[in-house]
């Protein structure tokens, strides 16, 4: 499974892992390659249940947050699932504001994520 | 502590130059050891603002400028951001935690800076943005 730049990509069963490898999910150009690589996971290689781990992550814009909902969404087009892991306190915060936490499955770690499915 | 700081400037409608002076307004905050959720807070208003007003208030036409005046002390951070667009009307932006503002792809930001910022004030026409962040005492 090849990585792009900003995503190390990993297999538990039929799991995909999606770490981020950014720090900060902010750039237009950075978002667009991270949505494209997870829109091909589910699209082009039929992955149904994917991880994303954010445990790098300490800052993201709300254009970032408008790619997850598109990956999210599409992914529940297709049948598939996808949970987010491993949010700090403080990006936690931003889901919470925006009240995207009622719409992603949030858990705390790899193993939650994966045992959502 | 630092001295106050105040600038103006005017920048392109660039968003790599924008994030450069996010991180000097930032830094700003740092060094006078404003609260972690304080900078941020002032990290993602000053993204938002103006990424908004390259993107949308200037519609990323390189011709256009965004001008930015900022004050900064221990006690507040003030910026005001402008650009040379027709304007909005914040008022009419759809909430975006309604259950169809949920699954949009856009229209956080405004909300996001709402939480963070002790003042958020646009102008009649809607060109420019005043941000306020006094320093958080938790």
């Amino acid at each position: 499974m090849s990585d792009s730049r900003h995503i190390d990509l990993g297999e538990v069963g039929d799991v995909t892992i999606a770490r981020f490898v950014d720090k900060k999910i902010l750039d237009e150009s950075v978002i667009q390659e991270v949505q494209n690589e997870l829109i091909k996971l589910i699209e082009v290689d039929g992955r149904k249940k994917i991880v994303l781990n954010f445990d790098v992550v300490e800052f993201l814009s709300s254009a970032a947050l408008g790619g997850f909902v598109r990956v999210n969404k599409i992914a529940k087009a297709d049948g598939g699932k996808v949970a987010l892991c491993n949010i700090r306190p403080e990006i936690m915060e931003v889901f919470k504001i925006t009240q995207l936490h009622r719409i992603f499955t949030i858990v705390d770690d790899v193993e939650s994520a994966i045992s959502s499915f | 502590m630092p001295d106050p700081i105040q600038f103006e400037l005017v920048i392109p409608s660039d968003v790599a130059v924008a994030q450069d002076l996010s991180e000097r307004i930032v830094a700003e905050l740092e060094v006078r050891d404003y609260s972690r959720r304080d900078i941020f807070g002032a990290r993602l208003t000053m993204e938002e603002a103006l990424t908004n007003a390259i993107r949308h208030g200037n519609g990323s036409n390189p011709e256009l400028e965004v001008f930015v005046r900022c004050e900064i002390n221990d006690e507040r951070m003030l910026v005001i951001v402008r650009d040379q667009g027709a304007g909005f009307a914040p008022g009419e932006v759809p909430d975006p935690t309604d259950d169809e503002g949920l699954l949009a792809e856009g229209g956080r930001g405004l909300l996001l800076m709402r939480a963070y910022m002790t003042r958020v004030e646009y102008n009649e026409l809607g060109n420019q943005v005043t941000i306020e962040r006094t320093r958080s005492t938790d």
